[in-house]
């Protein structure tokens, strides 16, 4: 496989479908326990720090600091699901159990099986995000249509780091190596994104820094839909989530043809 | 495995069936593939008609399994063109592989699914109608002798079930071509056999096989044809039979043991017509063996073994006795 093979652009068709379909086949076995953990997890963070360190700091942006971070862990959940996606799970697709391989013998490309990947990671995205907004109703916040938007956000969501975990994918010797992903992109994205202070806390510098996270973009995104306000700078915010998603994608695809089609 | 009717390709309307016979299944025409300054596949030309079984025997990287890749458009080719079932490849690559079935060196069946469902989803990458797949499964269950594991995980079957599986799989879209790339390699004799009873039916159903292996037993057993490819170039290509007369002696007396050596030196050597030292095994290669037994049996130490020319004669005498890795 030569350079220009190897860096064209993505060849798209509807044959990704049956891969997508594969996995959701697969997802549908372990349904029960992969529903639980999206609702269990959020739900038991929502009301410790919730409760717990809201009611030492009471309002925060006008919003209950359970709603607060409430919104926060929407997206962190997106990006949380999406990246593992990417990683663990197309790994084990990819390497420890050659699906892919076979994929590939049958008539569909590799351009179609990452495709179905990116679409999946982001169709768990939804799923998640799915999960903590009923956590969220049930709580007695987001009462409105608008917060309905939060769906195909976390959709944009799992797009933008379900590619970033495809890129770490096609990079893998082992599982071992995502824990660089952990250390240096998710935890930071965490913590400076604005999940459980507003960023304006932070210093100026750390707050511009943060300005360049596309976590920060989705959750400025987020918030106002659950106070059934329309986000301010809407176009600016999706532009970047989806720029990432783009450029990552093809990174991904075209480390993914250097290592496999040759 | 068990024999009932795979194949569905009589319903093609004669004619067109004629017309399309004697046009080669697989088309290779000076095929050249680089790994950075090595060259793996060096101008490999072959052509694979209908109905044959067509072996590709080579050591350790001879360029076998690069050039199954090349075939079926996974990689590209540096240099040459391909024709598999009427297509050229890489161009029209995933439109041949509707036609092509694959058995992969290693198995990558599924493993969060059972035998019925792994072959149920890959039909699916076909997109082959649910009700033509739900038809073809038992028939398909029924020869790869798993017809009562239908809901059986994959990670409970054995070596050989899971081979016979991944073949069962390779013929889900009822392909006109299946491409093995050694398909016994690991399994234990029984297994094997099951697995070659099942290859000489689909042959015998007028299906064409492409199969790599460097057991020279199984291309002697399945073959029509074989090619001895090295070095990514092709040395031979003939039936079985026909490069065996070519190229080596008809009988072959093998001597062992310490003995062997000198023995061989001093008396085997003029009696052969060709002689092979490796190890403690002297390998005289004889177009008449009388001569050299009648010498061993004045030599009452040493062991021997007298027996007809196979192709791992012809094999060691094309690439050379050296190991490869």
């Amino acid at each position: 496989m030569n350079t220009t093979s190897i860096l064209r652009l993505p060849r798209l068709s509807v044959r990704f479908v049956p891969v997508w379909r594969r996995n959701l086949l697969v997802w549908r076995k372990l349904a029960i326990a992969s529903v639980l953990g999206n609702i269990a997890d959020p739900l038991l963070y929502m009301l410790a720090l919730g409760y717990g360190i809201g009611a030492m700091v009471g309002q925060v942006n006008g919003m209950s600091y359970v709603a607060f971070i409430g919104t926060g862990m929407v997206c962190q959940s997106a990006m949380f699901t999406s990246s593992f996606e990417g990683m663990y799970s197309a790994f084990s697709r990819m390497h420890v159990q050659r699906t892919w391989e076979a994929i590939i013998n049958a008539p569909i490309a590799l351009d179609d099986v990452m495709f179905a990947e990116w679409m999946w990671c982001a169709t768990k995205a939804v799923m998640s995000t799915a999960a903590i907004l009923i956590v969220i109703v049930a709580l007695g916040f987001g009462h409105t249509w608008l917060a309905l938007w939060v769906l195909p956000l976390g959709f944009l969501v799992g797009l933008c780091f379900g590619a970033f975990g495809l890129v770490m994918n096609s990079l893998a010797p082992g599982y071992d190596f995502f824990t660089y992903f952990f250390t240096l992109v998710l935890t930071p994205m965490l913590l400076f994104s604005g999940v459980y202070f507003p960023v304006d806390q932070m210093p100026a510098w750390l707050a511009t820094i943060a300005g360049a996270l596309p976590l920060k973009h989705a959750i400025d995104i987020a918030r106002p839909l659950m106070l059934d306000r329309v986000p301010d700078a809407i176009v600016l915010h999706i532009a970047v989530l989806a720029a990432y998603a783009l450029v990552a994608y093809y990174v991904a695809l075209s480390l993914t043809r250097r290592r496999l089609l040759k | 495995m068990n024999g009932a009717a795979l194949s569905e390709t009589a319903a093609t309307p004669a004619v067109t069936r004629n017309a399309v016979r004697d046009a080669p299944i697989l088309r290779v025409d000076g095929l050249r593939k680089r790994y950075g300054t090595q060259e793996v596949v060096r101008g490999l030309s072959f052509a694979i008609r209908r109905g044959e079984c067509f072996a590709l025997l080579g050591p350790n990287g001879a360029g076998k399994t690069t050039t199954l890749r090349c075939c079926l458009g996974l990689i590209d080719p540096d240099g040459g063109t391909i024709e598999l079932v009427g297509e050229p490849v890489p161009k029209a690559a995933r439109e041949a592989r509707v036609r092509v079935g694959v058995v992969p060196q290693m198995d990558n069946l599924d493993p969060d699914f059972t035998v019925r469902e792994n072959l149920l989803i890959y039909g699916g990458y076909f997109r082959l109608p649910r009700s033509d797949l739900e038809a073809r499964i038992p028939r398909l269950l029924d020869f790869a002798g798993l017809a009562g594991k239908a809901a059986t995980s994959i990670r409970t079957l054995s070596g050989g079930m899971k081979r016979r599986l991944t073949l069962a799989r390779a013929l889900i879209n009822d392909p006109d071509l299946l491409i093995l790339d050694e398909p016994t390699t690991g399994l234990d004799p029984q297994a094997r056999h099951l697995i070659w009873d099942g290859l000489r039916q689909l042959l015998k159903q007028g299906k064409t096989i492409l199969l790599t292996t460097h057991f020279m037993d199984e291309a002697e057993r399945l073959a029509t044809r074989l090619a001895v490819i090295d070095h990514g170039t092709m040395i031979a290509c003939d039936s079985p039979r026909a490069l065996l007369a070519q190229h080596v002696e008809p009988e072959v007396v093998e001597v062992y043991g310490e003995a062997a050596r000198t023995w061989a030196e001093s008396r085997g050597r003029p009696l052969a017509t060709r002689l092979e030292l490796a190890g403690e095994t002297a390998f005289c290669y004889a177009n008449d063996a009388a001569p050299l037994l009648a010498d061993l049996a004045t030599h009452a130490g040493v062991r021997y073994l007298h027996r007809p020319a196979n192709l791992e004669d012809l094999f060691i005498k094309l690439t050379g006795r050296e190991l490869r890795d």
